[in-house]
């Protein structure tokens, strides 16, 4: 089972607290308090976030950061990707001159190329759709861009 | 789907100005499906869109070809049925395939034929859809996620048959 690093799993909790509302400005310290998380950690990783154009610090009173990629765009792969290796083939130790070792890469490689694919198909936007579906009492109704007549 | 809709403007939906309409596929709509086909695939297949249309296109009842339109130009289609599977699969709808012209994709087009074939299957008796899909299909697949489905419970295993000896 794949299992996040800290800087990637900090990295989605700020990107998605971001790209919930564009217009938004939130400090570091704001989106750690909100999950309960090392400040110092989550500056970092915002910092490299930042550098690869996902989000924007805004300086001066009420600055903080925001979302700045777009969120149909953007995959959590490329977010994943830029802390840690996906789909980089069978874990390592596996000794592939064995009958066992093909067998477990075969294993192994096919749990990777699901996890990749799984990460590579689902936007930023549709996180933000999963995580209002989580909270019906929250949401809000379609401003109309699709009517039915 | 009832008769009713064949008529154009039954079943309008807006995309910010546009108005688009979506309706059953006519064999009149084959040649330019084929064309958008060939287009978004890179294969000329009319024998297959043929052979769908008449599985597909005639039937009113768990079996829907539908066309998203604007005027007279095509946007794109969808098909899919409504059946089950073995292993205790209970009845679903499932998604064939959905195609939108390429320069207009991101649109919400496919969205709404989407949504229109999700309520012909509930109005045919079901409440869950599924679709299939390679791996590789990422964009695809990202559309089928951005209308909410996730893995399902079944998973597809394949494997390249021995020769009988």
């Amino acid at each position: 089972m794949m299992s996040l690093q800290k800087a990637t799993l900090f990295a989605l909790y700020a990107v998605l607290e971001l790209a919930e509302d564009t217009e938004r400005q939130l400090s570091a310290s704001e989106i750690a308090e909100r999950y309960n998380i090392s400040t110092n950690h989550l500056a970092k990783v915002l910092r490299d976030l930042g550098r690869a154009g996902l989000v924007e610090s805004v300086r001066g009173a009420g600055g903080g950061y925001r979302f700045c990629g777009n969120a149909k765009r953007t995959t959590l792969l490329d977010v994943v990707e830029l802390f840690e290796e996906v789909g980089a083939g069978p874990s390592n130790g596996i000794v592939q001159e064995t009958n066992a070792g093909v067998a477990l890469s075969l294993v192994m490689d096919e749990i990777e190329a699901i996890t990749y694919a799984t990460l590579q198909s689902i936007s930023i936007e549709t996180m933000l759709k999963l995580m209002r579906r989580r909270k019906p009492t929250e949401r809000q109704l379609p401003t109309g861009l699709f009517r039915a007549v | 789907m009832d008769a009713a809709q064949h008529k154009p403007g039954y079943n309008l939906v807006y995309i910010d100005d546009h108005k688009i309409n979506i309706r059953p596929a006519v064999k009149e709509d084959l040649p330019v499906v084929v064309g958008l086909d060939e287009r978004t695939t890179g294969l000329r297949k009319p024998e297959y869109w043929d052979d769908l249309f008449v599985r597909y296109g005639n039937r009113k009842d768990s079996r829907f070809f539908l066309i998203a339109e604007e005027g007279d130009t095509l946007l794109g289609c969808i098909f899919g049925e409504v059946r089950s599977w073995e292993f205790n699969s209970v009845p679903c709808g499932w998604v064939g395939t959905v195609s939108v012209e390429p320069d207009l994709r991101m649109g919400g087009i496919g969205t709404i034929l989407y949504n229109e074939i999700c309520r012909c299957f509930r109005h045919a008796g079901v409440q869950k859809v599924r679709t299939m899909i390679p791996r590789d299909a990422t964009d695809l697949m990202s559309f089928f996620r951005a209308q909410g489905m996730m893995a399902g419970p079944f998973i597809q295993l394949e494997t390249d048959m021995e020769e009988e000896g």
